[in-house]
């Protein structure tokens, strides 16, 4: 008898337990969306590192040039203003994707890529106009700082660039599926919180690099 | 509540948007970022630490619009799942900043002096 085992046992030891072999019913793509605001979390950590080392080292200038004498505010501006309409647009396509307009889906998806693109034409053109100027990353540890934090956004919204692509083609092959809404959700949350780190950027790296 | 939703565009999918919410976002993050650029631009304020605090400010109140009206936070969605990660996130994201700035900051000030930074002693 296996209960003989326990009759050393006090009888209220003796408790019942279940383990659940079955598969549970996991709906497919149920856990996508949290997942993926898991990873943006993560990613929330890298900038916030790469934050941190620009703060540490951000007034490092080894008697070169410093934010005053490379930051242009206009430009920046303008910068800031593309990655907003940006993100206005990626809105756009999303309030489409729930109308279930796929052409409006694609279109407001092509307009929010050509703003990101404008974006990193002119981030592009910020760097090479430093790097000309002799202000590369080799120069200061306040120049190491700032283009390991502005560059990495900057390949952020490039990877973006990328995945925005994909979707479109897939987007012309499966239509709007309940898989085809959950990436462009995902990608959603992905172009928004680059426009999120972005405005940390703007405010602490070149307005209050312009008040230093 | 599945058999009642499937058979429409599969809005179970994704959360449900608003247009309203994307324009409250929009126009809250324009006016909060055009403010601390005409503020650091034109200088109005003459006070540099009081300017650069304000525009710190702005930025923390963007950085919430942004997160309401553009990314859908709220405290329910996932089951309030997201909401803890987030302020998981938010904590470590304060040790790091605040830890670094502080320990390095009291690093600079114990350092032996420098040939350079001797130039600038009395």
């Amino acid at each position: 008898m296996r209960l003989s085992a326990f009759s050393s046992l006090q009888p209220g030891a003796l408790t019942a337990q279940y383990y659940d072999l079955d598969e549970h019913d996991h709906p497919e793509g149920a856990s996508t969306l949290f997942g993926f605001w898991l990873y943006l979390m993560s990613d929330c950590l890298i900038f916030a590192m790469l934050f941190a080392a620009y703060g540490v080292l951000g007034g490092n200038y080894a008697a070169g040039p410093g934010p005053k004498d490379l930051f242009e505010l206009p430009l920046v501006a303008l910068n800031t203003a593309m990655l907003l309409f940006s993100s206005i647009t990626y809105g756009f396509a999303m309030i489409a994707m729930q109308r279930g307009r796929t052409a409006g889906v694609q279109g407001w998806l092509v307009v929010t890529a050509l703003f990101g693109a404008a974006f990193l034409a002119i981030e592009l053109h910020e760097f090479s106009n430093l790097i000309a100027d002799g202000a590369t990353p080799q120069r200061s540890a306040f120049l190491s700082a700032f283009f390991t934090l502005v560059g990495t956004h900057g390949l952020h919204v490039t990877f973006g660039l990328i995945w925005l692509g994909t979707l479109l083609v897939q987007l012309a092959k499966h239509g709007l599926t309940d898989a085809m809404r959950r990436r462009l959700f995902c990608l959603s949350m992905f172009w928004h919180f680059l426009d999120v780190v972005w405005v940390g950027v703007f405010t602490f790296v070149y307005l209050m690099g312009t008040l230093r | 509540m599945s058999a009642l939703h499937s058979d429409t565009h599969g809005h179970d999918a994704v959360p449900h948007v608003a247009l309203k919410d994307y324009a409250t976002g929009f126009v809250l993050s324009v006016v909060l970022t055009a403010i601390p650029f005409w503020l650091v631009m034109s200088g109005v304020l003459g006070d540099k630490a009081l300017t650069a605090m304000i525009v710190a400010t702005f930025a923390v109140v963007q950085v919430v619009v942004q997160m309401i009206f553009f990314l859908h936070m709220n405290t329910r969605s996932e089951g309030g799942w997201n909401f803890l990660a987030l302020i998981f996130t938010v904590i470590l994201v304060g040790i790091v900043l605040s830890g670094s700035l502080w320990v390095m900051a009291h690093l600079n000030q114990n350092m032996m002096p420098m040939p350079h930074a001797m130039n600038e002693l009395p």
